[in-house]
């Protein structure tokens, strides 16, 4: 049919045209066009760093664009601040979760148009009321007492579009909602998504997650290095057509993978107790060991003792008892410089809070580990030159975009935040690499860059421990893999014999009696 | 005996009160400006010169009430510079807070100088034109309550008040809802409109505007003119109050009131004879309210964005 035809009978809501806008010299976005149309679900498809945020960005107004301009419902609007598109029915979730901490669920969707009582008083009654209405009108169930701090990820998503259903958004704006959510939550988000549409709203979707896409998705703009490279009709399409379409190749879903036959044991944790910042048990009496060249996956779901685990081998927890050991070596309780000292490396879980320094450039984050070491340092001064050099070389190798060194982490998309803690990680040559959530966020492209650089290492005689809410991405990568259940380790498995059904009771705790 | 005990506590209950006075509406002002973000180490310099401000508008119009909002608004101009560098400049808080105070203390001399010739001390205010003492003679001489309250100046009453509407205002009010909001996520609460510039704009004066009273409930009240020592470190005490009263306002009067009370139980030991030395004595305070505050008080948490200049267009 094509796009032309099966939009002619639909009534646009928006229409962004030739969005052009730079960052200095550089271009975020390269004359881009978007339409949007009532009761629709647009996808917004690109690499990380396509510039799909900024987009976004522009047209919520926390940007402005350096040329091009929005149409409302057929008007011409300048979208100047977040009031404006509000204004116009335009809410917006984003992709790092503008929530207030220490606000409650109420508090945070009503702020900024709060009801009151006489003299601005807060009048949290009708607050409380009128959030429980819309939360019931369109199924998305919230605490609305709870403090966001206490309430899980997937909740806070729904504190976000209900904050901007408060608002009366007609146009909603999804930036990546699926990243950070159980594959459970997402199933959900799903439907509500059909929720939205049917009640006439129009979404726009941006996503890594193709599935997703062809799932929820009527329409898709793709995005490539800020150039608008096409629109498709979702139905009239697949997952291989979306991804060849948006990273210019083919791209290879599954992992290409040698069979290897382990070596000796390299790192061994034996009964080992770690307390959560509740000070209740979270790691019980946990045994496990890997081989030299072997992946070994960790499968379960979130809040499994898996966050605990980590911080204990890496030396950012304290253990209370047990023992880990590295090469023979007996680690336990040291500090996080002796442990990577000892040839562990660590790919962390939240990117942003323990990966980079995002207000450091990337030379400055390439070398966190080794600023000490010759080259990098002489008698205690910092050879800038020698930095530079290498960060040039880790930004070839590993195709960290924009190819500036001197970029500040913060500015980088978080596809290339992860590149760049990648690159610094393996370049320490490790004799273990724990890498926690490697391809969260991570469009397809870099995905199978991750799971090669990983599988890399493996063929290099190295030990792997993958840490992985993806279920796929455990199957697909790993040698063996472990599941992990209220701080235990249930079963362990050859990846050739693990089967999803069975791994999926096993990580409900329904597997091994 | 008993009665002596009891007229002794109720002395030092109403030291305790005259000398938190000052501190309260200071630490107040801290509490407005660093919960929308705003650091302010330059409580202290707003605080001298809204005491100069106090003292030479009393001394001069001979109205203590005009006096008292002459020295706000001048707290609030100082305020004002604050705002400007750190919030339209993005400057760095604490430097800008420490030349405030540097200013602050100059500019009073230099006042001061100027208007009373070349001396650095205002002329006292005669008692009839400081502030008031509404409940002066209220109660029977002699009894516990007139021991407490016979004394008190019209600041006393007023700071407990504000300590009252500054946390309804925080808790209560749509206006403090966005304060916090603003100091704890601005980029959120300007993805929801919130004009995040204004609100530390005007939080950051009225800290200037609080301190100011500060300066005053001294200089009108517990003395009766400005001199370049008067101040001398209780805007610092003033913040530190306010952190260790976890950034609340009702904390910040509990520490006010903690800090008032070691000073009166000084005072208080002071017309003792001793065989100590009155400067240890009168470290009793510092030592009080540090042994207190490491003992009793658990960790104190911050704005999460308090001190951080926002940007717009800036990553997030
Ligand atoms: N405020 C900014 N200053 C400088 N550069 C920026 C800024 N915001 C974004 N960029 C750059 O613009 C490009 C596009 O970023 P954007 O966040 O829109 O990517 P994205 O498509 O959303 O990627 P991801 O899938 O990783 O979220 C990136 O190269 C990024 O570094
Ligand atoms: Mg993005």
């Amino acid at each position: 049919m094509g796009y032309e035809n099966v939009t002619k009978s639909l009534t646009k809501v928006i229409e962004m045209k030739n969005i052009t806008k730079k960052f200095g010299d550089f271009v975020a976005n390269d004359s881009v066009n978007l339409d949007v149309f009532k009761g629709k679900v647009h996808a917004l498809l690109g690499e990380n760093g396509a510039g799909k945020s900024t987009l976004m960005n522009i047209l919520y107004g926390l940007y402005s664009p350096t040329s091009g301009e929005i149409l409302i419902n057929g008007k011409k609007v300048d979208i100047t601040n977040p009031n404006i598109a509000i204004e116009h029915g335009i809410g917006m979730v984003h992709q790092h979760f503008m929530l207030i901490k220490p606000f409650t669920v109420a508090q945070n969707i009503i702020l900024g148009q709060e009801p009151t009582s006489k003299m601005s008083v807060l009048n949290m009654k009708k607050a409380l009321k009128d959030v429980k209405e819309i939360s019931e009108r369109y199924g998305l169930y919230v605490d609305p007492n709870a403090k966001i701090e206490d309430i899980s990820v997937g909740m806070q998503q729904r504190v976000e579009i209900l904050k901007a259903l408060y608002r009366g958004a007609e146009i909603l704006i999804l930036d990546e909602p699926t990243a950070v959510l159980t594959p459970q939550e997402i199933v959900e988000l799903i439907q509500i998504i059909k929720n939205l549409t049917k009640e006439g709203k129009s979404i726009i979707l941006i996503s890594h997650k193709l599935k997703e896409i062809t799932d929820a998705a009527d329409f898709c703009l793709i995005i490539r290095r800020g150039k608008h490279i096409d629109t498709v009709v979702v139905s009239e399409t697949d997952e291989e057509g979306l991804a060849s379409k948006m990273v210019g190749r083919e791209v290879s879903f599954s992992v290409a993978k040698d069979d290897k036959e382990a070596g000796d044991e390299i790192f061994s944790i034996k009964d080992l107790v770690v307390k959560d910042n509740r000070d209740i048990i979270a790691v019980d009496k946990l045994n496990l060991s890997l081989k030299k060249g072997e992946i070994l996956g960790l499968a379960g779901i979130d809040g499994n003792g898996q966050t605990e685990l980590l911080e204990a081998i890496t030396g950012l927890r304290k253990v209370e008892s047990g023992e880990i050991k590295i090469n023979g070596e007996n680690i336990t309780n040291k500090t996080p410089f002796q442990v990577i000292s000892k040839k562990i490396s660590h790919i962390p879980e939240d990117r942003q809070k323990r990966g980079l320094v995002l207000d450091f450039d990337i030379s400055e984050n390439a070398i966190l580990e080794n600023y000490y070491k010759n080259p990098f340092a002489k008698r205690g001064v910092l050879q800038y030159n020698n930095i530079k050099i290498y960060a040039k070389e880790l930004i070839d190798k590993f195709d960290v975009r924009p190819r500036e060194e001197s970029k500040m982490a913060r500015t980088l998309s978080g596809g290339n935040q992860q590149k760049v803690i990648i690159a610094r990680e393996v370049s320490n040559d490790p004799d273990l690499l724990i890498a926690a959530q490697p391809t969260r966020g991570l469009d397809v492209g870099a995905i199978e860059f991750v799971h090669k650089a990983l599988i890399e290492q493996r063929d290099n005689d190295k030990a792997v421990f993958l840490i992985s809410f993806e279920l796929d991405e455990i199957m697909n990568v790993s040698d063996r893999i472990a599941v992990i259940y209220e701080g235990k380790i249930v079963g362990i498995m050859d990846a050739k014999d693990a089967e999803v059904e069975k791994l999926g009771l096993m990580m409900a705790g329904g597997g091994n009696e | 005996m008993i009665e002596t005990i009891l007229s002794n506590i109720a002395l030092i209950i109403g030291t305790t009160l005259m000398y938190s006075t000052p501190l309260i509406y200071t630490s107040l002002g801290g509490v407005l400006s660093e919960n929308s973000g705003v650091i302010n180490i330059g409580l202290e310099g707003m605080m001298v010169i809204g005491a100069f401000a106090g003292a030479a508008i009393g001394y001069f119009v001979g109205d203590p009430w005009i006096a008292f909002i002459g020295a706000g608004i001048a707290g609030g101009l100082f305020g004002l510079l604050h705002a400007f560098a750190c919030v339209t400049f993005g400057a760095n808080q604490v430097v800008s807070g420490i030349a405030i105070n540097f200013l602050g203390a100059g500019i009073a001399l230099f006042l001061s100088r100027m208007f009373f010739e070349g001396a650095t001390m205002t002329k006292s205010i005669p008692l009839d034109n400081k502030m008031p003492r509404p409940l002066n003679g209220v109660f029977p001489d002699g009894s516990l309550l007139n021991i407490i309250f016979d004394n008190q100046y019209a600041t006393v009453y007023l700071a407990l008040l504000m300590v009252l509407i500054i946390w309804f205002f925080m808790y209560k009010t749509k206006y403090g809802l966005r304060l916090r909001s603003v100091g704890e996520h601005p980029t959120a609460a300007d993805t929801l409109g919130i004009n995040v510039m204004r609100i530390r704009y005007l939080s950051v004066i009225m800290s200037g505007v609080f301190a100011g009273f500060g300066g005053a409930a001294m200089s009108l009240a517990i003395v009766s003119n400005f001199r370049p020592t008067l101040v001398s470190g209780h805007g610092f005490i003033a913040l530190a109050a306010m952190i260790f009263g976890k950034w609340k306002p009702q904390g910040a009067l509990l520490a006010c009131l903690l800090f008032g009370g070691a000073q009166g139980l000084a005072v208080f030991l002071g017309q003792f004879d001793f065989e100590i030395s009155t400067q240890l004595i009168s470290m009793l305070p510092y030592v009080i309210t540090i042994v207190v505050l490491i003992g009793f008080v658990g960790k104190s948490a911050a704005p999460s964005a308090d001190g951080i200049p926002y940007e717009k267009e800036h990553k997030y």
